[in-house]
């Protein structure tokens, strides 16, 4: 049977760790590849690396990041952030990343899922979708919104109908990324999760408001979630992930144990 | 000298990556004439069994696995690599390297809820020993990403199970080839193990 799992994201920026809160007063809290090296030791099922390095000079310093832990770190390593073109997911790829993330990019222009998937394969394509809960309307059906940069732009989409869209383009799995929960540490959007988990049928990941065990185990069981990621609650050393691996296959939830 | 078999089948340095973890040193190659002076092969590859097939013989790398699998060479396959090592692939209709027989089927489930691809840690369970295979515990679990699977025709060829709604074969192999459907580099400790397994595997079985 298929193990439920925990995926750390770590905020990259300038090649060094931070972690935001509402995407705002992202501070620096250490060395990436220390960090993932750590996770990994201690049973991380999946990392994913997030580049919110500002100017673009820089983004090759990232390339550099995801050489030196994937030298080090094997599991499967996720990167995403800034991803506007195919050769953008090649020199990632190239660089030790399994999968790629595309989010803004692709909500601009759709095609981006579908040309990637086509040059480095559709189970290695994540479209990561950033989402607010509105009201519901004639556009927006399902009363939840994609956003862009980091949530400050509504983009007049329904997230559901993108979801949907994204896995016929090609996207080999999604991330739900809750902007209202996000940084709060009060638990995922657990009904957003549900509703997007049980229209696809490619695995979803639950993303934003981790703070304790309890959200984990509410996300991958009500809310039908395949992977629940995780950030502040271990970047803080709040929580171990073994710990929380240990609690969730308590409450009977499939985990791999023995790493 | 190890070489890993490039055929524009997915990225090639990760397995490199976790073969020199191990102190494998491993060489990533298409030339099919490197294959025949190989002292062992891995052949990984991720992507479509159509397209793969057409680049193996646009190199000559499929006759080569022929040769070098029929000359004792250990070979081990990973994922594709494993799936193409069959007679046929329902992916595209396509007719594949032969060297086990058997086919390659999707999942199929009736329950729309079962997500396709198969993507995830999953235990494997070995059900015939082999030394590759050898340090597998029971509760090991490893990475898998795929939506199609292999049904060798040989029960005794099937060397390790996993489950996914129902058993399917994650290792299958004869003489000096042993293929797994699952990503030993990607699997943390127990896969890297796995690849020294293989490092130091003359070929044989132990039955």
């Amino acid at each position: 049977m298929l193990s439920k799992r925990i995926i750390a994201c770590l905020d990259v920026r300038d090649g060094k760790l931070a972690k935001s809160v509402k995407f705002v007063n992202t501070r620096d809290i250490g060395d990436p590849v220390e960090k993932a090296r750590e996770y990994y030791l201690d049973g991380l099922d999946e990392l994913v690396f997030y580049d919110i390095t500002a100017s673009s000079d820089k983004r090759n310093i990232m390339l550099g990041v995801v050489e030196a832990v994937a030298e080090q770190v094997f599991i499967p390593l996720s990167v995403g952030g800034g991803v506007r073109a195919v050769q953008d997911a090649t020199d990632l790829r190239l660089a030790g990343a399994e999968k790629i993330n595309v989010n803004s990019a692709a909500v601009k222009r759709p095609a981006l899922i579908a040309e990637c998937a086509e040059a480095i394969g559709t189970q290695n394509i994540v479209l990561s979708m950033d989402i607010i809960k509105v009201s519901a309307s004639e556009l927006i059906p399902s009363g939840y919104e994609i956003v862009i940069n980091g949530g400050r732009t509504p983009m007049g989409m329904d997230a559901l109908a993108w979801a949907l869209q994204g896995e016929h383009l090609g996207a080999g799995e999604l991330v739900v990324n809750s902007i209202d929960a996000d940084g709060t540490r009060e638990g995922y959007e657990i009904e957003l999760t549900r509703m997007i988990s049980e229209a696809v049928r490619i695995p979803v990941i639950a993303s934003g408001g981790a703070g304790l065990p309890e959200h984990l185990a509410a996300v991958l069981k009500e809310g039908k979630a395949d992977a629940a990621l995780v950030a502040s609650m271990v970047h803080f050393g709040d929580y171990k992930v073994s710990e929380l691996k240990r609690y969730l296959h308590g409450q009977q939830i499939k985990m791999r144990m023995s790493w | 000298m190890t070489i890993i078999v490039d055929y524009d089948a997915g990225n090639l340095k990760s397995v490199q990556r976790a073969c020199d973890y191990v102190g494998l040193s491993a060489t990533i190659s298409n030339d099919a004439a490197s294959l025949a002076h190989a002292d062992r092969i891995i052949f990984p590859g991720v992507g479509a069994a159509g397209s793969a097939m057409k680049s193996l013989r646009a190199n000559g790398l499929d006759k080569a696995l022929l040769h070098a699998f029929a000359s004792g060479t250990p070979i081990l396959g990973i994922c594709l690599g494993l799936q193409v090592s069959l007679d046929w692939s329902e992916e595209h209709d396509t007719k594949t390297l032969s060297l086990l027989p058997g086919e390659v089927v999707r999942f199929d489930f009736s329950d729309r809820s079962v997500k396709i691809p198969h993507m995830g840690w999953n235990e494997v369970k070995v059900v015939r020993p082999h030394p590759v295979l050898s340090s597998i515990r029971q509760g090991d679990e490893f990475y898998f990403v795929h939506a199609y699977y292999p049904r060798p025709s040989i029960p005794e060829q099937v060397f390790a199970e996993a489950s996914y709604q129902h058993a399917f074969c994650a290792a299958a192999g004869s003489k000096n080839y042993l293929g797994v459907q699952f990503h030993p580099e990607k699997s943390g400790r127990v896969g890297l193990k796995l690849l020294s397994d293989f490092a130091s595997w003359d070929g044989s079985h132990a039955e």
